[in-house]
C-alpha cells in the first residue's frame, strides 16, 4: 500500500527522524494559511499524487511570497501532472503539501528495501541524492553502499556510522545521519514497511539532516496490525475496477486493452494474459478469481470486466484444483442470469476453457444451460485464439 | 523415490481442525499420505479423520514420530506455526498458507539458520510424490509416475503444466511448489540440487515468474552444477512494471526482475523455455528428445 509523501513525513516526524515543517492542504484558502503558519520566507508547494518524479513534471514549485503560494497552489490543484511514472494518463493532483524552503549544501539517497535474496531488510545510500537508485545502480553501482540488517539485532550502530562515513557526511553532521538512519529503520520495522525511501536525504547549511522527499510503501499483509496506517489509503490514487475488485476480495489489475479474462491462480492469470498478447489480443487485465470463487463472485468479476465497456470479450481460463469446474460453471450461468436479462445473452463473447477438477460436470452444466455468446473451447491455445479473433469481427463490425 | 517425502514420511497436519485443513486431510489420506497427526492447541484427544489431535507439535512428534509437517495455519499464526515445527526438530516444515507478513518470514529465516528443518512455502500448493505423498492442496489425480521432477512458483500453472505433461505421457517424480512470497524457505537453487542427485529424475521443469532474480541465479547454478536436462516456463510477459500480479512477490521494481530478462538468462545456459503456458509440455518434450531421454521418460 502506498501513500502520500505528507502522510510518510507525518510518520516519520512521530518517531523524531527530522523532516522539514510542512502541512497539507486540500484547497487555494488552506494552502496559503499553510504557509502563513511556517517560519521560513521561502516555501515549497509540492503536489501529493503516488508517484515519482514530480519535480521534473513541474509539481514542485518554490514561492517567495505568499502571493507567489496562492498562484502556484491555484495552478497545481486539479491539474493532471504525468511523470515518469503515471503512465501516459498521468494523475490528478488533489492535496499539495506546503512546506518550509530548505538550506541546501549537499543531496544523498538513503532508503531500506527487502532483500529477497539473503531475507533481510538492507539499507542503501548513495551521494548521488535526487538521481533514481537504480539509474545509479545500473549506471555507478560501485555509488551504492549497503548494510544488510541481522533482524535479530536490528540496524546496529557501527553500521549507520559506517554508512555515514561511507557517503563522506560532514563531521557536523555525522551524528546527526546516524541518528536519522536509526530513526528510519525504527519507523521501517515498526509500520511493516516494504519500501522507505528519502530522495533526496539533504545536509543543510545550517548542518541539519533532513528528509526533503519521503516515500513509505507498506506490507499489504502486514496491514491487519495496522489499523492506522490503514486510514491514510486515499482511494482516489486507486484505478476504480481496481479498488472495487479488491472490496470483493478479487485480485484484478487493469491493463487498458479490451481482451479480458478470468482465471483461478495468480500465475496462470499472469500466464494467459501473456498468451492473449501472443495471439495479438491487447490484454484488458489481470484477474485472479482464488481458488474457492462462489457463483456470486464470478458474477461480480463479470460485471467489473464489463463495467464501462472496457471487455470487447471475455475468456475464461479455469484449471480446477480445488477449485472445481462445475462451480465455476455454475458461476457462469448465474452471471449471465445477472447481466444478460431475459435470456439476450451476453454482451460480449466469452470463450471459455475448463479443465480439471470436475470438468465433465462443469461442460455439461454450460451445454445444458445454453447462454447466447458464450461458447466453449477445447484447448487453451484454440480459447486464446478464438477471443482474439472474436474481437477482433467485433471491431471491425462495429 | 523422488525428493522430500515419500510413502513413509509421517506427517503431523498443523491447524487439522479448520475447515479447510480438514477437507486436505481427508485428500492427503486418500492419496496414501501416512498422517499420524493433527496440532490444533486445545483440541488434543479430539480426531479428524481417524488422525489424533494434539496439543502442541512436540507431543505430537513424541507420541507418533513424526518428521514433517503441513502448515494450514491463518496467515496472522502461522509464522508462530512454522517456528513451533522447527522448534519440534522436524525435517520439513510445509506452508500453505498464504498472506504471512515479510517481516514474519524475516526473522523466520534468521531463527531457522543452522537448523535442520527444511521450509517449502509459504503460500505455496505444498509438495507430493508421485503415488506415495502429498503434503498440500495439489489434485492428485493429475500426477502420473515417471522421471521429470517438478518445481514452480505457482500453484495452478504446477497443475496445468503436470496435467499437460501427463498428457504427453510424461510422468513426474515429485512436484514442488516453492511458492510466491519474496521471502520464502525453499528456491529455485535448493530444489535443483535435490532433483540433480535424486537417481530417478532424469529431467526437471522449473515454472517462474516476474520478480526477483530466483530464476537468473537458477539458471547460473544449473549451467555450473545440473547434470540434467531443464525446461523452463515463465509467467508475466505482459506484467507492467510497479503492479503486484497477485502473488506477494510477483512484482517488477526497479527495473528488475522482468520476464525478458528471466528468459534470456535461462535461454543463455541453453535451457528452453516455453513460448506460452498451452506449450509447456511441448517444450518439455523437446528437451527431453534433445537430450536422448524422450524414451525411457515417456512412461504414461
Amino acid at each position: 500500500m502506498n501513500i502520500h509523501e505528507y502522510q510518510s513525513k507525518q510518520i516519520l516526524r512521530e518517531f523524531g527522524v527530522n523532516v522539514p515543517n510542512g502541512r497539507p492542504a486540500l484547497n487555494v484558502e488552506e494552502a496559503v494559511e499553510a504557509a502563513k503558519s511556517l517560519s521560513s520566507k521561502v516555501c515549497v508547494v509540492k503536489a501529493q499524487i503516488h508517484a515519482g518524479g514530480r519535480g521534473k513534471a513541474g509539481g514542485v514549485k518554490i514561492a517567495k511570497t505568499l502571493d507567489e503560494v496562492k498562484q502556484y497552489a491555484t495552478e497545481l490543484l486539479g491539474k493532471i501532472l504525468v511523470t515518469k511514472q503515471t503512465g501516459p494518463d498521468g494523475k490528478k493532483v488533489n492535496r499539495l503539501l506546503i512546506e518550509e524552503g530548505s538550506n541546501i549544501e549537499k543531496e544523498y539517497y538513503l532508503g531500506f528495501v527487502i532483500d529477497r535474496v539473503t531475507g533481510k531488510v538492507v539499507m542503501m545510500g548513495s551521494q548521488e541524492g535526487g538521481m533514481e537508485i537504480e539509474k545509479v545502480a545500473a549506471e555507478m553501482p560501485e555509488k551504492i553502499f549497503k548494510e544488510y540488517i541481522d533482524p535479530a539485532i536490528g540496524l546496529a550502530s557501527f553500521q549507520a556510522n559506517r554508512m555515514a562515513y561511507n557517503l563522506h557526511f560532514k563531521p557536523e553532521a555525522i551524528r546527526k545521519a546516524q541518528a536519522f538512519m536509526m530513526g528510519l529503520y525504527k519507523v521501517f520495522i515498526a509500520k511493516d514497511c516494504s519500501i522507505a525511501e528519502i530522495n533526496p536525504l539533504v545536509v543543510t547549511k545550517e548542518n541539519d539532516v533532513v528528509a526533503l522527499d519521503a516515500k513509505l510503501n507498506f506490507d499489504d499483509s502486514a496491514l491487519f496490525r495496522h489499523p492506522d496506517i490503514e486510514a491514510l489509503r486515499d482511494e482516489t490514487e486507486e484505478d476504480p475496477k481496481e479498488l472495487w475488485a479488491s472490496r470483493e476480495g478479487l485480485n484484478y489489475v487493469n491493463l487498458g486493452g479490451d481482451v479480458a479474462c478470468m482465471v483461478n491462480g495468480a500465475g496462470l492469470a499472469m500466464a494467459t494474459v501473456d498468451i492473449i498478447k501472443y495471439y495479438g489480443g491487447e490484454p484488458a487485465n489481470f484477474l485472479d478469481v482464488g481458488g474457492d470463487s462462489t457463483p456470486e463472485k464470478i458474477a461480480t468479476a463479470f460485471q467489473i470486466m464489463l463495467e464501462g465497456g472496457q471487455a470487447k470479450g471475455i475468456f475464461v481460463n479455469i484449471f480446477g484444483g480445488i477449485n472445481k469446474c462445475d462451480l465455476v460453471a455454475e458461476g457462469i450461468v448465474k452471471a449471465a442470469e445477472i447481466i444478460a436479462k431475459d435470456g439476450a445473452g451476453m454482451p460480449v463473447p466469452v470463450v471459455v476453457r475448463l479443465e480439471g477438477t470436475n470438468v465433465d460436470r462443469g461442460r455439461q452444466i454450460l451445454k445444458d444451460t445454453p447462454i447466447k455468446n458464450v461458447i466453449m473451447a477445447p484447448t487453451m491455445e484454440g480459447g486464446a485464439e478464438q477471443i482474439v479473433k472474436l474481437v477482433e469481427e467485433a471491431k471491425k463490425n462495429a | 523415490m523422488g525428493i522430500l517425502v515419500d510413502k513413509n514420511t509421517k506427517v503431523v497436519v498443523q491447524g487439522i481442525t479448520g475447515k479447510a485443513a480438514t477437507f486436505h486431510t481427508k485428500q492427503m489420506l486418500a492419496y496414501g499420505t501416512k498422517i499420524v497427526a493433527g496440532v490444533t492447541p486445545g483440541k488434543a484427544g479430539q480426531m479428524v479423520e481417524g488422525v489424533p489431535v494434539f496439543n502442541t507439535v512436540k507431543d505430537a512428534v513424541d507420541a507418533t514420530g513424526a518428521t514433517a509437517s503441513v502448515v494450514y495455519v491463518p496467515a496472522r499464526f502461522a509464522a508462530d506455526s512454522i517456528l513451533e515445527g522447527v522448534d519440534a526438530g522436524l525435517d520439513l516444515v510445509v506452508c500453505i498458507t498464504e498472506h504471512i507478513p515479510v517481516m514474519d518470514m524475516i526473522k523466520i529465516r534468521r531463527y531457522m539458520e543452522g537448523k535442520k528443518t527444511r521450509l517449502v512455502g509459504p503460500n505455496c500448493p505444498g509438495i507430493l510424490t508421485t503415488d506415495a505423498c502429498k503434503l498440500g492442496i495439489i489434485p492428485g489425480y493429475i500426477h502420473k509416475k515417471g522421471h521429470v521432477g517438478v518445481i514452480s512458483r505457482s500453484g495452478t500453472l504446477t497443475y496445468e503444466a503436470t496435467f499437460q505433461l501427463s498428457a504427453a505421457g510424461i510422468g513426474q517424480t515429485t512436484a514442488i511448489g516453492i511458492g510466491g512470497d519474496p521471502i520464502k524457505g525453499t528456491d529455485f537453487i535448493d530444489a535443483l540440487k535435490l532433483f540433480n542427485e535424486d537417481d530417478d529424475t532424469k529431467s526437471v521443469l522449473m515454472i517462474g515468474e516476474i520478480g526477483g532474480t530466483a530464476e537468473e541465479d537458477a539458471a547460473k547454478w544449473i549451467q555450473a552444477n545440473m547434470k540434467k536436462p531443464v525446461a523452463a516456463f515463465i509467467s508475466g510477459r505482459q506484467a507492467p512494471p510497479g503492479k503486484r500480479m497477485g502473488h506477494a512477490g510477483a512484482i517488477i521494481s526497479g527495473g528488475k526482475g522482468t520476464a525478458a530478462d528471466k528468459i534470456k538468462a535461462l535461454n543463455a545456459v541453453g535451457i528452453e523455455v516455453a513460448d506460452t503456458v498451452a506449450h509447456i509440455g511441448e517444450t518439455v518434450v523437446s528437451t527431453l528428445k534433445k537430450a536422448g531421454i524422450y524414451d525411457e521418460c515417456h512412461t504414461c
